[in-house]
């Protein structure tokens, strides 16, 4: 997939605004693997309505949007799995991890799906990320944080083309989200992939190719 | 461990298990014990072991006081009898032709200085019914001599009844063969005199038969008739208790003779009850296989956010619907494994009745295919039910 691309989307709920003001509703916009965008805005501008919308989660939106210029509201089921698999990664504000398992084993059920990484490399990015001592803690009983990294961890164990982070970072310091950001920095590059970040004012420290005002 | 198969272990509560495991078994069960009954108890039904033999029916109208009063006739029409051979039951008929002249037997007892003579009558029927095979049997004109079979009925009621009681001699087969009756036939203005012989005792025909030959040879001779009416008839049939034919018989006003009918009706009232029972067994099964739908439903309910969270990991809805129809498996093969075992062992305990009765023992076949095509087709429906159930939570959320 190399575009992702936003015409006149709107969320239902937006229906009724005249003017939104913003940069991305109802307004063209195009998103080109390679490029690392920024979208800021303030709470309840629908910033994870956004990602939603492009993941497939939601329809609740007019508009279209559109991957290498295929509406996405004509993707099957079955194509949703392989895009999931293998074009689009995400790392969701609320993050999804499966309490019940153990950080590790968060990552390994997409690693199980993809077979992207090795077991080495994911302990890699585990010691990297500074939660080398806890991969066999239950990731419900860690922090907000550590599961944010976690969850980021197991957003690159995947081949993509776009990765959207919601909020990736909102609840790490300083530290770890340049530590977070270099990680993810990198593995775009390898893999020549978009970036798609939201933020409310606390951004992974990357070098952003366009910002815009959600 | 397969970590999808770790999230979504299913989370049931001992009791709800224990009860749609409870209700899938007993459903199973009553279905496959009925068919087992059902199966074992088919000599019954067919009439292949000795209780109900191969057999032949002797067929009558029905007397009653009014037919009796109103002079009903109790004789049969020639459609009457191509129908009663028409049925698919019956496999060939014959009838009974009656004397239609004046006939009296009478004997010297030669030893005792007396002799006694009585008015008779006569019937016959095809060679093939009877059931006493002698080469004394048989009549060409001209001959002197008449075979006679009687029923040996009349010889036991004479040796235990009259004679008993009187205080004469009892007389055995071989000595009443040797006896000679002057039997003197009288119509249109005829008469001659015959030797009758008794060669035999027959189990199967009530009355005192004479070789069809002769019989046809006499009723044209002494009573001018070629025809003779038709009350009674010989049916032999494969399956005297073939519940179809105790039904025709009944709305025909038809009697058999020796009993033979209450068989079918046991018959059908055996296989109705069989039926009764295997409709109960499927409704439990329905309503086993209702609780059991419920149950996996409570499951998926239960497990839907890590369903939705996996399916937007990217997996698709047949392999997280793997974990559910495994564990449906088990359920569904535990109970047809326990229906076995269990109906191997009522079988055991029903078993010894049914071979005092001379019921053939014809294996547990029926109960292993039917348990494996109840479990195939139960499973199948919960495995489709399952998948359905995970693919609309992913188009209920979009995802």
């Amino acid at each position: 997939m190399d575009t992702i691309y936003l015409k006149n989307v709107l969320p239902e709920i937006f229906l009724t605004k005249e003017n939104t003001g913003s940069e991305i509703w109802r307004q063209e916009v195009c998103f080109s693997k390679g490029q690392t965008v920024l979208l800021k805005a303030v709470s309840g501008a629908g910033k994870s309505s956004l990602c939603s919308f492009i993941y497939g989660c939601r329809r609740d939106f007019s508009g279209s949007v559109c991957f290498d210029g295929q509406d996405i509201l004509s993707l099957k089921q079955a194509d949703w799995e392989r895009v999931r698999r293998v074009s689009l990664s995400i790392v969701f504000q609320d993050l999804r991890l499966f309490p019940e398992l153990t950080a590790f084993e968060n990552v390994e059920v997409k690693n199980c799906l993809t077979g992207f990484r090795t077991d080495n490399w994911i302990r890699d990015c585990f010691l990297q990320v500074g939660l080398g001592d806890k991969t066999e803690e239950k990731a419900g009983k860690l922090s907000f944080g550590q599961q944010q990294r976690v969850a980021l961890i197991r957003a690159l164990c995947q081949p993509f083309d776009f990765i959207l982070l919601d909020e990736p970072v909102s609840h790490l310091d300083d530290e770890n989200n340049r530590i977070c950001s270099r990680l993810l920095t990198g593995e775009a590059r390898k893999q020549g992939a978009g970036v798609l970040v939201t933020s409310i004012g606390y951004e992974p420290e990357m070098t952003y190719d366009k910002v815009f005002r959600l | 461990m397969n970590l999808v198969y770790k999230l979504l272990r299913c989370q049931l509560r001992g009791t709800q298990f224990a009860g749609f495991f409870l209700a899938n078994l007993t459903g199973m069960l009553i279905v496959l014990l009925s068919i087992q009954l059902w199966y074992d108890l088919q000599p019954f039904f067919t009439g292949k072991d000795r209780l109900f033999r191969k057999e032949f029916l002797v067929v009558t109208k029905r007397i009653s006081a009014f037919g009796t009063l109103t002079g009903r006739n109790t004789t049969f029409t020639p459609e009457e009898l191509r129908e009663i051979s028409e049925q698919p039951f019956i496999r060939k008929t014959g009838n009974f032709t009656s004397s239609r002249f004046r006939t009296t037997a009478g004997m010297e007892l030669g030893r005792f200085g007396a002799g006694f003579a009585t008015e008779l009558f006569f019937e016959s029927v095809p060679d093939e019914y009877i059931d006493v095979k002698t080469e004394e049997w048989g009549f060409e004109e001209g001959d002197n001599r008449i075979p006679i079979i009687l029923p040996r009925n009349y010889l036991n009621l004479y040796n235990f009844g009259f004679a008993q009681s009187r205080n004469l001699p009892k007389l055995s087969e071989g000595t009443i063969g040797l006896l000679n009756l002057d039997i003197r036939i009288q119509g249109q203005g005829k008469e001659s005199g015959f030797q009758g012989k008794i060669v035999g005792f027959s189990d199967r025909l009530n009355t005192i038969l004479v070789p069809q030959r002769f019989m046809d040879w006499a009723n044209a001779t002494f009573a001018g008739e070629k025809g003779a009416e038709v009350a009674r008839v010989i049916v032999e049939t494969d399956n005297p208790a073939d519940e179809r034919m105790a039904r025709f018989f009944k709305s025909k006003g038809y009697e058999i003779e020796g009993g033979k009918q209450a068989a079918g009706e046991m018959v059908w009232f055996l296989n109705l009850l069989t039926l009764f029972v295997a409709s109960i067994g499927l409704l439990i099964c329905a309503l086993s296989f209702y609780i059991l739908i419920l149950s996996i439903y409570l499951i998926l309910q239960k497990d839907r956010v890590k369903i939705e969270n996996l399916l937007l990991l990217g997996y698709a809805p047949k392999r997280i619907a793997r974990p559910y129809e495994l564990f449906v498996l088990a359920v569904h093969a535990g109970t047809v494994v326990l229906a076995w075992l269990s109906i191997w062992g009522i079988r055991g305990c029903y078993l010894p009745f049914l071979q005092a009765m001379q019921a053939v023992k014809s294996g547990m076949l029926p109960v292993w295919v039917g348990g494996i095509v109840l479990f195939s087709g139960v499973f199948l429906l919960n495995a489709g039910i399952i998948r359905r159930k995970i693919r609309k939570t992913a188009l209920s959320h979009k995802i």
